[in-house]
């Protein structure tokens, strides 16, 4: 692990025309590019379009058919009309060209007016007209639910949320890793094989009970509902103590020798030697509480405690779906996840210690 | 100053017992090494010591007080591993500080002690790197430091230099007796060298299959050995082996049959003819002489000049290849005869079970040590 971190480190440049060897396009660099061109769009498509749609208006997300960029079609003011018009592009019979405001459209009929020169109606075809565009960014989608919903609370829950389930959940996880991964002991593997065996439980399943327990407790509608009830996570458990398992037994042993309490052996040599398996569990928590649905949905029924999946939801009404905002939201919500995975990952390749051993 | 005592130590790992009885008292300020080929048990005994392994009988007794219960951090021993051990995350200073640390010790005193051992090891340099930044030697060094910071009852040490190449390796060991004169403290070291048990120990114990086949200083154990395990243990190359009948010579001495070789020799007191005997002679204890005069005659299989000494491998017709340690220069070339004579004062003959029978022969007949 050591020569990850020796290796000097590489330019994007130099990573994006990488080949496999004596600087000339091998077939299996070729098959390669394709290969990962078409992972970068399968992965990073959906997000980029969700970036680009949250920008359009209302309007614009309900046009077919849909628009990459968030256009806008341009209005003008015409005299004696009190709304603004929509322009159009039109062809006329004899072939010219001329732009025009639409009045009404009827049937497959429009009523259409020179901006130039209001007194005069025109009867076009829906088909010889074409709509005038020009780029227009949406920004209200971001700062009108910023303004007058309750984004800032929301967003606030889900940081408390993520935040306090994820502390909780490393510490809770890394004492059972280190009970399970330390300590030989009758039944350890009996005892590791029903942790796993609970990842075979879907949720819907426990959902109930789980809700009876967390009702009895008093804790509905308040954020310990959501904290408390998923902290011990099998995988966390599993990921860790494996990643224990390769610690050598002798810095345990030293450790012993040397007067430490078992409290300080895990405090003090396994959980920071345990730094890169905690830090993909970090990133773990971090994306599974922050993008928590289903059983914050249930427990949470007060908007005051609402987190921001929550309130997501409420922009989605029965008849009536906002999409404009739901898609503007839903970037901000993706915003605290892609940050902390940026600060993070780089544990995962550069945290694995060496153990100073050979 | 500390005492180690074990009473019939036992050791059993399910059903397979590894350490069976054994007695040993290790006293205050001695150098004791644990030697034996792998599988020994020695690392065990070592690890029961320092209570990283439980026991399943007997008693480990430390000043006088029996410690089975007492955990490894509470036995105030310290213990230098084959890997060292470091804590990888932490620089060499706080290595060294762990232990101490962890007694609560007030933070000037920890400052103290680490740099008094640093200086002493002479890795003063190096305190504020981490392990990944030292060389084998010198991480070795943190080691033992980590171990004389705590002023220990006792050290221990599994194996420390196994890691280290040869060269390194003498001159640790040398450090390492240095160091036993300079602390004086009681020190158990474990290794299946047997260079370093012989020029490290005060007492050297031999272990097989976990009993002590003999403890003693290094000269008794290459003097007078029990039994052909330790015979063939101790010393460097391994002493010559062969298996004989003897059978009654003239004027009451005794003959030994080995193969197609006749050795004369005198009466043995326990030697009857008819018995079933090894001899045993170590490569240093055998003259090349006049064919008249030699006990037997082999021819040379190979010869290995290292200038100062010369080392020459033969095989007697009917015996197994013997080794022969010449002083000097001795030009002899592959396939001619040489003959050889054992002494006698340093001949030694063993029974059909390998217990020891005389290690030495007086010409006059008897034992000679």
């Amino acid at each position: 692990m050591t020569d990850v971190v020796a290796r000097p480190t590489r330019t994007l440049g130099a990573l994006l025309t990488a080949t496999r060897g004596n600087g000339r396009l091998h077939w299996t660099d070729v098959f390669t590019y394709i290969y990962l061109a078409l992972g970068v769009a399968l992965m990073f498509g959906p997000v980029v379009w969700l970036v680009l749609s949250s920008f359009k208006t209302q309007a614009g997300l309900q046009e077919f058919p849909p628009t990459l960029l968030p256009l806008g079609q341009i209005s003008v003011e015409v005299e004696g009309y009190d709304e603004p018009l929509p322009l159009f592009r039109v062809t006329m019979e004899d072939g010219t060209v001329e732009e025009l405001a639409q009045v009404r459209r009827v049937g497959i009929m429009a009523q259409m007016v020179d901006p130039d020169n209001p007194g005069e109606r025109i009867q076009v075809s829906i088909n010889d007209r074409e709509p005038i565009r020009e780029m227009r960014v949406a920004w209200e989608n971001y700062t009108k639910p910023l303004e007058t919903f309750n984004f800032l609370t929301y967003l606030n829950n889900s940081v408390i949320v993520t935040a306090a389930a994820t502390l909780i959940t490393l510490l809770i996880n890394s004492m059972a890793a280190y009970g399970l991964a330390i300590y030989e002991f009758r039944g350890r593997n009996t005892v590791m094989l029903f942790v796993i065996g609970t990842l075979m439980i879907p949720i819907t399943i426990i959902l109930v009970p789980t809700y009876l327990v967390v009702t009895q407790l008093g804790m509905v509608n308040t954020l310990w509902a959501v904290i408390i009830p998923g902290c011990a996570t099998p995988t966390g458990v599993f990921l860790l103590r494996q990643y224990m398992l390769t610690i050598p037994r002798d810095l345990i042993e030293a450790a012993r020798m040397d007067k430490a309490s078992e409290w300080q052996i895990y405090w003090r040599i396994v959980l920071p030697l345990s730094l890169p398996a905690i830090a993909v569990l970090a990133i773990f928590s971090v994306m599974w509480r922050w993008n928590d649905f289903l059983w914050p949905l249930i427990v949470l029924n007060r908007s005051e405690v609402y987190t921001l999946q929550i309130g997501l939801n409420a922009f989605q009404g029965e008849l009536n779906v906002q999409w404009h905002f739901v898609l503007a939201m839903t970037v901000v919500a993706l915003i605290p996840v892609t940050v902390v995975f940026a600060f993070l990952q780089r544990f995962i390749t550069t945290g694995i210690a060496s153990s100073g051993m050979k | 100053m500390t005492e180690i005592q074990l009473n019939k130590v036992k050791k059993a790992y399910g059903d397979v017992e590894v350490i069976h009885g054994i007695d040993l008292h290790v006293q205050s300020g001695q150098f004791v090494v644990f030697v034996g080929p792998s599988g020994c048990g020695k690392s065990t005994l070592l690890r029961i010591i320092a209570g990283l392994e439980p026991v399943t009988g007997g008693d480990v007794v430390i000043d006088g007080d029996v410690v089975n219960a007492v955990p490894a951090s509470e036995r105030g021993l310290a213990m230098v591993f084959q890997s060292y051990a470091l804590y990888p995350h932490m620089t060499v200073y706080k290595n060294m500080a762990f232990g101490l640390e962890n007694s609560n010790m007030p933070r000037a005193e920890i400052e103290n002690r680490v740099h008094e051992a640093a200086k002493l090891l002479q890795i003063d340099p190096y305190l504020q790197r981490r392990p990944k930044a030292l060389s084998g030697g010198q991480r070795q060094r943190v080691a033992i430091g980590r171990a004389i910071v705590r002023d220990p009852k006792a050290f221990l040490f599994d194996e420390p230099l196994s890691n280290l190449d040869a060269e390194l390796r003498v001159t640790m060991r040398k450090e390492l007796a240095a160091l036993h004169a300079k602390l004086g403290g009681t020190m158990i070291y474990v290794t299946h060298d047997q260079v370093e048990a012989m020029t490290l120990a005060n007492t050297i114990v031999v272990l097989n299959a976990g009993r002590v086949e003999q403890a003693g200083s290094p000269l008794e154990l290459y003097n007078t050995p029990k039994n052909t395990f330790v015979a063939g243990f101790i010393g460097s190359p391994r002493m010559n082996l062969m298996e004989a009948v003897a059978q009654a010579g003239e004027d009451g001495g005794v003959v030994l049959l080995a193969g197609s070789q006749r050795i004369s020799l005198p009466p043995i007191e326990g030697v009857e003819p008819g018995d079933g005997v090894t001899f045993g002679i170590r490569p240093e204890h055998m003259d090349i002489v006049d064919e008249g005069d030699a006990d037997i005659s082999a021819p040379v299989d190979l010869t290995e000049q290292l200038g100062g000494e010369t080392y020459l491998f033969c095989t007697p017709e009917g015996l197994p290849q013997i080794t022969v340690h010449q002083l000097g220069q001795f030009p002899v070339g592959r396939g001619e005869m040489v003959h050889l004579r054992f002494r006698r004062e340093v001949l030694h003959v063993f029974d059909a079970e390998g217990k020891v029978i005389v290690n030495g022969i007086d010409a006059d007949g008897g034992a000679a040590g």
